[in-house]
């Protein structure tokens, strides 16, 4: 009887018990490049990727709920409003491409949001406000700034950096606001995304001290999904954490080019990510610096159009933190050359007054002997009113006509001027774009609190596809380093480039804010002397003036009406 | 008579011409004074170019032209600078045709003169005065400044003045199928004509010799057919507007922009400012206000001078130009034309000189107080915006006294001119 009941339950287990779900697969990489400029600078670039074998957006599967690695509150953000790619960057100060070379993810000062949403989403501006609210939420930024005032659709620059056939760009969105300020508040909420914190890792670098007194800072989250190997069997989710930081020659290295980890961050690194799966520093030694600890571990990539050699440095090895467990690198160089990089722009604003103005953008092209096309993209607020009309584009000083321009003009109040050209740059020239333009009164309380610091314009971004010197590896491998591997190489002779200008300030004519009452009264006064004098000519008619008879004589003329006699003249 | 116009016309010409060639032109044409977001050249060639680009024009808020006119400059934009020549010319043909109007004016006092007293005879205006009259309303028009400065910018006030002109000059010829399709077509171009329909209907009441009687079947029988033709020509343009773009975009952009006023771009007329420190909850409000402002004349205006509808054009039109969203110069100078018609009146006139010295001041401190507050940055826009104030009260003062002087003569007509008071001695005569 009991062997009954024991069979019994343990068919009934057997039957009523599901078999576990395989764990989604998930793993964390992390790395740190540093490389030498040859002004002096040293450029490091963080950069943390997390991998996942899950699907957000799917709806035949459960609801992802369990999460590792990958940060709960951005895979909310993912589901919740259908995101394929979601790319936001942070960035205080300007990247200076004559002087640094190109960096490894490019970005525009302020922030920036540009996302591709699921074709499936029926209201992708309902859904973009929102996600713009929970953004500034999540990373303590004033992101809910952004709406349809300062939000347009590029119809050709910012195609999906992931996996992506649909290419409808009435599914992406893509904002700036130029006039952001990073700082430690945004540093804090990016630092906790990451599965160790800033408690284990490269992450114990990072020191908001040391960080933000540098000449660039710029932090960035991008999302995408991605194919796991060449034929594109299974995807994941990739979520890469960048950050970029240039320190200065002279602020914070004392105008000597000798650097340490310790110099630049005042931190060592003393133990890898235990949840990394990967956990490199590389240093670039391409033009051969003093390095030390000395390491054998080399490593060739074609990067930006340009072959380098980096020392590798292997921090899941103990051997690398060697017997007082704290790894400081020292880095000492001499040699002054550097690539010239071959795509370069600049914008500025010409004219006088606060009437009008010209928006001057000028994009160099260095290669000595290839031409190339770039596809420049121009998104202006709507008070700055342009003139298509008067858009010239001249390269060494005759006309170049864009082939292909795609301009949406704004609409006051609603939605920015989106400018889109694709021009042909000669090889070894100066391409100059002009565009005239007018200033509108805004009305008062359309003004920020301190008007005539000015209005800013986001920086033109022109993307390029600029052709390489050196052959560039098409090869998808598993274990490329992660600074090469964030923009897929799709053939061998040429590399992707976006570089940012400049933002702009422009000023507005301003009324004078002190005097609301006084207009409406000044204004409706002179209106109604208008109705006052055609009221007294349309109701009153002309008569002969007969002066009333005065007091006294009236008085008299009374008395002598109620006694019945004459009454006086 | 012939002679001096033509001479009049050359010169006229010449100063065009030579202005188009120099550098001015570029100058004129940004000035603001000149030229608003209805009616600038820039904002023209701007729509043309949007067209080419394969974008409709008004899909942006640049461009506020009516689709006829973008019929009209598409085939014509590189002879642009005749047809601004040309339209001054239609205002001309008005003026040839104010000299046949005082004679019927004239024959319709001779008739009536026996009830005139003896020594209103002076009042009237004998044939030699009235046969320079056409001389005068052309040099008026033509060499204004104002005229040529609307001209050299190319604004298309210009034409609108053109079709407003000819809408007179066939009124007055008394063709009403003409007149009423000219109207419905000046009304299209910017809503405010519409406030001629009455002024026209009265003077064909007055012509065809039916009182103005709200009983009687023959007024309301020719009212319907006058307005008849003018809606049904106004429902054909707007239907030829709407087949040119395939979509009725341009309503919003072009009357919507009209009646809601969202661009705040400085002009000479009342709205900017006032609309840029409005407080939001009240913009609705106030632009309703200012808006049945310019039309609630109309009614009063043709009760009192429902004898004397040439007057009640000038005066509507007068109004408009003071009271509309966006009024330029060219707007001005339109009714300014009209002044030597009214010649007579001059005697009757209180404020003139101070009337004429206040615009000529205004006109003089328009540019400078421009350039204060643009590009010298030492002004503010409260200088720009006093002397606006002070230029249209000016213009109020200047119309509200020829009204006052057309009514004390009309009172004259009837009462005689020496009046004398119950005792004997000189009356004043004054308005109770």
């Amino acid at each position: 009887m009991a062997a009954h009941r024991c069979g019994l339950s343990l068919v009934c287990i057997l039957i009523f018990s599901t078999p576990a779900p395989a764990p989604a697969r998930d793993q964390f990489q992390e790395e740190l490049v540093i490389r030498p400029l040859h002004s002096g600078d040293i450029y490091a670039s963080f950069q943390f990727r997390t991998l996942w074998d899950t699907d957000f957006l799917q709806e035949r599967q459960k609801k992802v709920s369990h999460y590792r690695l990958f940060p709960k509150s951005l895979g909310q953000v993912l589901s919740k409003f259908s995101v394929r790619e979601l790319h936001i960057s942070f960035t205080q100060g300007f990247w200076r491409t004559m002087q640094w070379g190109q960096p490894f993810i490019p970005s525009p000062p302020g922030a920036e949001l540009w996302v591709w949403f699921h074709h499936t989403v029926s209201d992708v501006d309902g859904n973009w406000k929102e996600l713009t609210n929970v953004l500034s939420g999540i990373f303590c930024a004033s992101l809910n700034f952004i709406d349809m005032t300062n939000t347009v659709q590029p119809s050709a620059s910012f195609k999906p950096l992931g996996l992506g056939n649909a290419t409808d760009h009435r599914f992406l969105r893509y904002a700036t606001l130029p006039r952001e300020i990073v700082c430690t508040e945004n540093l804090t909420p990016w630092k906790k995304l990451l599965p160790c914190g800033s408690k284990a890792g490269l992450a114990v670098l990072m020191k908001s001290e040391k960080l933000f007194h540098s000449s660039f800072h710029s932090q960035a989250v991008h999302i995408r999904p991605i194919c796991q190997d060449e034929q594109c069997t299974s995807k994941a989710w990739e979520l890469r954490q960048t950050l970029n930081v240039v320190f200065d020659h002279y602020t914070s290295g004392q105008g000597k080019k000798e650097w340490s980890l310790f110099k630049m961050f005042s931190r060592t690194l003393t133990e890898a990510c235990p949840l990394a799966s990967s956990s490199k520093v590389y240093v670039d030694i391409t033009d051969n610096p003093e390095l030390s600890p000395a390491t054998h571990l080399l490593s060739r990539a074609v990067v930006l159009g340009d072959r380098r050699t980096y020392s590798v440095y292997d921090l899941t090895r103990a051997e690398t933190f060697g017997q007082l467990r704290s790894f400081n690198l020292l880095l000492r160089w001499k040699g002054d050359n550097m690539l010239r990089p071959l795509l370069h722009a600049e914008r500025y604003v010409a004219g006088f007054g606060l009437q009008t103005g010209e928006i001057h953008t000028v994009i160099y092209n260095n290669h000595p002997y290839r031409a190339f096309p770039v596809l420049l993209m121009d998104s202006v607020p709507w008070y700055l009113q342009l003139y298509v009309h008067t858009l010239t584009v001249t390269s060494k000083s005759r006309d170049n006509k864009p082939s292909y321009i795609h301009y949406q003009p704004a609409k006051d109040r609603h939605r920015p001027h989106l400018l889109e050209m694709l021009i042909q740059l000669p090889p070894h020239s100066m391409t100059e774009v002009t565009v005239q333009f007018e200033r509108a009164l805004l009305k008062w309380t359309e003004y920020t609190p301190d008007p005539n610091h000015g209005f800013y314009v986001g920086s033109s971004v022109v993307s390029a596809l600029v052709p390489s010197m050196v052959a560039m590896s098409t090869n998808f491998t598993q274990d490329q380093p992660l600074f090469s591997s964030f923009v897929p190489v799709k053939e061998e002779s040429s590399y992707f480039v976006r570089v940012y200008t400049e933002p702009l300030l422009v000023n507005l004519p301003t009324p004078d804010f002190s005097m609301p009452y006084n207009v409406i009264c000044l204004t409706c006064t002179v209106v109604a002397v208008g109705y006052g004098s055609f009221y007294n000519l349309l109701t009153r008619t002309f008569q002969v003036d007969e002066p009333s008879p005065p007091l006294a004589k009236r008085l008299a003329n009374f008395i002598r009406r109620i006694r019945g006699v004459p009454l006086l003249a | 008579m012939a002679a001096p116009l033509t001479l009049l016309l050359i010169v006229a010409v010449t100063i065009r011409a030579v202005l188009f060639r120099s550098s001015l032109a570029e100058l004129i044409s940004e000035r603001v004074e000149v030229v608003s977001p209805l009616n600038a050249w820039k904002r023209v060639v701007e729509g043309l170019a949007l067209l080419d680009l394969g974008v409709s024009p008004y899909s942006g808020d640049v461009f506020h032209e009516t689709p006829l006119m973008i019929y009209l400059f598409h085939f014509t934009v590189d002879y642009a600078e005749i047809v601004f020549m040309v339209s001054p010319y239609f205002v001309d043909c008005l003026s040839c045709f104010l000299a046949p109007l005082d004679r019927f004016r004239k024959q319709k006092y001779a008739l009536e003169s026996d009830r005139y007293p003896a020594d209103c005879l002076e009042l009237l205006r004998s044939p030699k005065e009235m046969f320079y009259i056409p001389l005068k309303v052309a040099m008026f028009y033509l060499l204004n400044p104002f005229t040529i400065l609307s001209c050299v910018a190319k604004s298309t006030c210009g034409l609108n003045n053109a079709i407003i002109a000819l809408f007179i000059f066939c009124t007055l010829k008394g063709s009403a199928l003409l007149s009423g399709i000219l109207l419905a077509l000046a009304t299209y171009q910017s809503i405010y004509p519409l406030t001629l329909f009455a002024p026209a209907l009265l003077f064909f009441l007055q012509r065809l010799y039916i009182p103005v009687n709200l009983r009687r079947s023959s007024f309301w029988f020719f009212t319907l057919q006058y307005a008849f033709i003018y809606v049904g020509s106004l429902v054909v343009i707007t239907g030829l507007s709407f087949f040119l773009l395939g979509s009725w975009d341009f309503i919003p952009s072009v009357y919507g922009f009209i009646f809601s006023v969202p661009d705040l771009t400085p002009n000479i007329g009342l709205f900017w400012y006032f609309f840029a420190e409005m407080f939001e909850h009240f913009r609705l409000f106030f632009i309703c206000v200012f808006q049945i402002n310019v039309f609630f004349y109309t009614i009063p205006l043709s009760i009192k001078l429902k004898e004397h509808p040439v007057f009640l054009i000038f005066m509507q039109i007068a109004i408009i130009s003071i009271f509309k969203s966006y009024p330029t110069v060219g707007d001005v100078a339109l009714y300014m034309a009209f002044l030597p018609a009214w010649s007579h009146l001059y005697r009757f006139l209180r404020n003139i000189f101070l009337v004429s010295c206040v615009l000529l001041a205004c006109s003089a401190l328009f540019p400078v107080l421009w350039h204060l507050w643009i590009y010298a940055g030492s002004a503010n826009s409260n200088f720009y915006y006093a002397i606006t104030l002070l230029f249209n009260f000016g213009q109020i003062l200047l119309v509200s006294d020829y009204f006052y002087a057309y009514l004390r003569r009309e009172h004259h007509l009837i009462h005689g001119l020496y009046l004398k008071k119950k005792d004997g001695t000189e009356a004043t005569l004054v308005l109770k």
